[in-house]
């Protein structure tokens, strides 16, 4: 499957080669690998403990494999810690937004552009006027973002207040605020009714049609038919299968593992 | 900084400098001289504990290597004050580094199990190593503070200078904690994971702002030898590290005003209580109880609370922490 994907002409944007990660005597993944090609939905499903979370949190360095590597852009990334590779231009949301409850809407957009930004303790202490410029440019990104997510009239509102929906928008904004190549989104619509559940979906696409490229985990079967152009299937840490999401409905491992019950 | 703290520091600075018009009694400049002292080193811990999820127990420590430092290199070696400070300065920053590293690493609170043993060991070395340090007996014979030919002898010309310097302190913290910087600390101190997947270099943050906390106390360690010109160990126990936690607790963590607020309330209610003798502890340890019970967050935050619950509709939670103002 894998040689599929890179025989379609694209380079890889990720690779993970034989990833393997326990806790304790359990084997989340299990000789994990796959790739994924640029400017794609590529949607990670399969039921509870498959390890698709696990997997997320071992791209993002927030766990380190015990075994095979990861690589984005053939450079291996297993080793590096969560703020490096944000640096690098991975970015996530949480299966529970986690959002900085002490700050503002905007403050946790601002916070989002850590990676492409400069400033240090020196000039944050004495303000000089590159670091007001600087400040100025987050700000108006960041405002720009809020507007293409719909949260621009709450900008100063704590994320507490905000709604589920307006929540997931909101870490999909900050994840977005670092200009990332790769942005991986867990599980983004939990929580979500209908029509919550579609704008999001829309608004994926629209993330997509813009050239993100997407990591997507998500147990909606509907939306992850709808949106995504290439699934991946888990089962106990394993990949038993991946392909285009009508291929994926017809094969019977895959369905009779997940899709079927 | 918004505009609102540029107009509360005006106001502060503007009561600061004309209460001297009004003070006569030298004893009164002296412990205000002290608790401007103590607001350095209460930012500073309030830049760790609010803002990197931190705690610290050994600022006394810091303090004291402030102060003995400047006092050794100026009085034994004959180091010129303004070069000793900055010396000084560094190695507290250096070893507050070198703490930070290996602790800092570890998730939890480590750094509170290494600064109180690093604390207790820096006490035992002023007792122990006499030649250099003096001892229990303590070190005398520091030069007055002096900058180019004047010599601040009074403890009204310490006061212009601690508070100026203090002041500044309070107004540079202020510009951080409303900056690119401040808004990475905020988010760590409040989700770790999240910041680091947000880009912002948990670790590196954590141990930087420890040592710019232990740099600031290091200064007010060294305005304090040069003041009163001499020091003993009993000064940088470890009492006076749980002191300043609890100035921070009480002011309110992550709330810098909080800090000026809890620093000075605690450094002037002792006096305040000298009248009543015996019972001061006692008055003195029903108010930090009260305190404690009825804010929580800190005296300053709670009671700002207080009045923000009739101006906005805003729910409680966005009381929790100060949320960083929006620059004008």
């Amino acid at each position: 499957m894998m040689l599929e994907v890179t025989l379609q002409g694209k380079q890889t944007i990720l690779e993970t080669r034989e990833v393997t990660l326990r806790f304790g005597g359990l084997e989340a993944l299990n000789g994990l690998s796959f790739s994924v090609t640029p400017h794609q939905i590529v949607s990670i499903i399969g039921p509870n403990g498959a390890g698709k979370t696990t997997l997320l949190n071992a791209i993002t360095g927030v766990y380190s494999p015990h075994g095979g590597e990861i690589f984005f852009h053939g450079a291996p990334i297993s080793r590096l810690k969560p703020f490096q590779i944000a640096a690098l231009g991975i970015n996530r949301t949480f299966q529970q937004a986690q959002l900085f409850s002490n700050m503002s809407v905007l403050q946790n957009v601002m916070v989002g552009m850590h990676p492409k930004t400069k400033a240090g303790f020196l000039s944050g202490a004495l303000h000089p006027p590159g670091e007001r410029i600087e400040e100025k440019k987050i700000r108006e990104r960041a405002e720009r973002l809020l507007a293409f997510f719909g949260l621009l009239p709450k900008a100063d509102w704590t994320p507490g207040h905000l709604s589920i929906a307006e929540q997931k928008r909101l870490e999909i904004s900050r994840a977005m605020a670092s200009e990332p190549e790769l942005l991986l989104l867990d599980e983004p619509v939990a929580g979500l009714n209908i029509r919550e559940t579609e704008a999001l979906g829309d608004l994926i696409i629209r993330l997509k049609e813009q050239g993100q490229t997407i990591i997507l985990v998500e147990h909606n079967m509907h939306l992850v038919m709808g949106i995504s152009d290439w699934l991946i299937v888990l089962h106990h840490g394993s990949k038993i299968g991946e392909g285009r999401p009508e291929e994926m409905q017809k094969d019977s491992q895959v369905v009779e593992a997940y899709l079927g019950r | 900084m918004g505009n609102k703290n540029k107009i509360f520091l005006l106001i502060y600075a503007l009561i600061i400098f004309t209460l001297p018009a009004i003070l006569q009694n030298n004893y009164h400049l002296m412990v205000l001289n002290v608790a401007a002292l103590n607001i350095m080193v209460v930012i500073g811990l309030n830049l760790l504990m609010g803002y990197a999820g931190q705690i610290s127990l050994g600022h006394a420590a810091f303090f004291g290597l402030g102060a003995y430092l400047s006092a050794i290199f100026t009085a034994t070696h004959g180091v010129p004050l303004w070069l000793a400070m900055p010396l000084a300065m560094a190695i507290a920053g250096i070893v507050a580094y070198l703490i930070a590293i290996p602790t800092l690493k570890l998730e939890g609170h480590y750094l509170v199990m290494a600064t109180l043993g690093f604390n207790i060991i820096i006490y035992i070395v002023m007792i122990q190593f006499d030649a250099v340090t003096g001892g229990p007996s303590g070190f005398a014979g520091i030069p007055r503070m002096q900058i180019g030919g004047l010599i601040f002898a009074s403890d009204r010309q310490i006061y212009y200078l601690f508070w100026a310097i203090s002041i500044a302190v309070l107004f540079f913290s202020l510009n951080l904690i409303h900056s690119r910087v401040g808004r990475a600390m905020a988010a760590l101190s409040h989700n770790e994971i999240a910041a680091g997947c947000a880009g912002v270099d948990t670790e590196g943050y954590k141990a930087k702002i420890f040592v710019i906390s232990a740099v600031l106390a290091s200064l007010a360690g060294s305005l304090y030898a040069h003041y009163i010109t001499f020091i003993s160990p009993g000064t940088f126990s470890f009492f006076y590290s749980i002191q300043v936690v609890t100035m921070v607790l009480v002011g309110g963590r992550g709330s810098l005003w909080g800090s000026v607020f809890g620093a000075l309330l605690l450094t002037l209610l002792p006096e305040a209580l000298h009248a009543v003798q015996e019972y001061s502890v006692l008055i003195y340890g029903l108010i930090l109880m009260v305190v404690l019970v009825f804010f929580p967050r800190g005296l300053f935050p709670g009671i700002g609370g207080l009045f923000a619950k009739r101006r906005t509709v805003l729910p409680p939670d966005s009381r929790e922490r100060p949320a960083l103002e929006k620059r004008a």
